[in-house]
């Protein structure tokens, strides 16, 4: 098959196409930050998210959320299939509004935590996790 | 009711007054997120721990909303300081329905 210049223009066309695709998971992402803060702004502040750097397999990996003051955190893996991966409400029996547990990950992928302080703000955290072996 | 799934949860039994607490907490469950295949290419149905809570003496200490993306038996770890003796209650909310309940007795001493 011989490739006219109007083949290639539709290859390049496919390829950008397809180059924005993640942007999908992200927009899923992005729909669940809106419902948790309904379009509020989200600024800086005191909260750390604690994941490691790089794991071998995305089944079990370890997360801390430590949000002081907050009374809601939400906490999204932006490329999973389901970005959503759980919210914890903080009641007044907890000594420091810190959180320990285990998620899976599909990918090498950003992980947000959106806390709502109890005066109103909201405040993000985000870290990357990398995987170096396919689940 | 989902065949062996066992709560686990570890704390102190006595604690001085106002001392923080660390608490603790798994359940057995395969958390079957819904996007596996079987071997004969059907989707798995989703069967997780959809919600857990823990409480003491009726006051809410975390409330957990929780998808697929938890791992398989689910782990939370977190801190309350208690500034009297009574029981923490545990629940884990099954997307069959079942409710999974562990209360443990603390003391301030």
């Amino acid at each position: 098959m011989k490739l006219t210049r109007r083949d290639a223009l539709t290859l390049g066309l496919g390829a950008t196409a397809a180059s924005l695709l993640p942007t999908r998971a992200s927009s899923a992402s992005a729909d669940a930050i809106a419902e948790f803060t309904h379009g509020a702004e989200i600024g800086l502040g005191d909260m750390t998210l604690h994941v490691p750097s790089k794991v071998s397999v995305g089944a079990e990996v370890p997360i801390q959320i430590t949000a002081t003051g907050a009374v809601c955190v939400l906490v999204l893996a932006t490329e999973n299939p389901r970005p959503n991966v759980a919210t914890f409400s903080f009641g007044p029996m907890l000594s420091a509004q810190t959180v320990t547990t285990r998620i899976r990950l599909s990918k090498t992928q950003d992980i947000i935590a959106i806390a709502k302080m109890d005066d109103g703000r909201f405040v993000k955290s985000q870290s990357k996790v990398a995987i170096t072996q396919d689940l | 009711m989902a065949l062996g799934v066992i709560p686990h949860v570890d704390l102190p039994q006595s604690v001085a007054i106002g001392e923080t607490v660390v608490l603790k907490t798994s359940i057995t469950h395969p958390m079957e997120s819904g996007l596996r295949k079987d071997s004969n290419g059907k989707v798995i149905p989703r069967s997780i721990i959809n919600r857990f809570s823990c409480d003491f003496n009726d006051q809410p200490v975390i409330d957990v909303k929780m998808e697929a993306a938890i791992a398989q038996n689910p782990y939370f770890e977190f801190t309350a300081v208690v500034h009297e003796s009574g029981t923490f209650t545990f629940r884990w909310y099954d997307d069959d329905g079942d409710i999974y309940v562990e209360t443990k007795d603390i003391a301030v001493v």
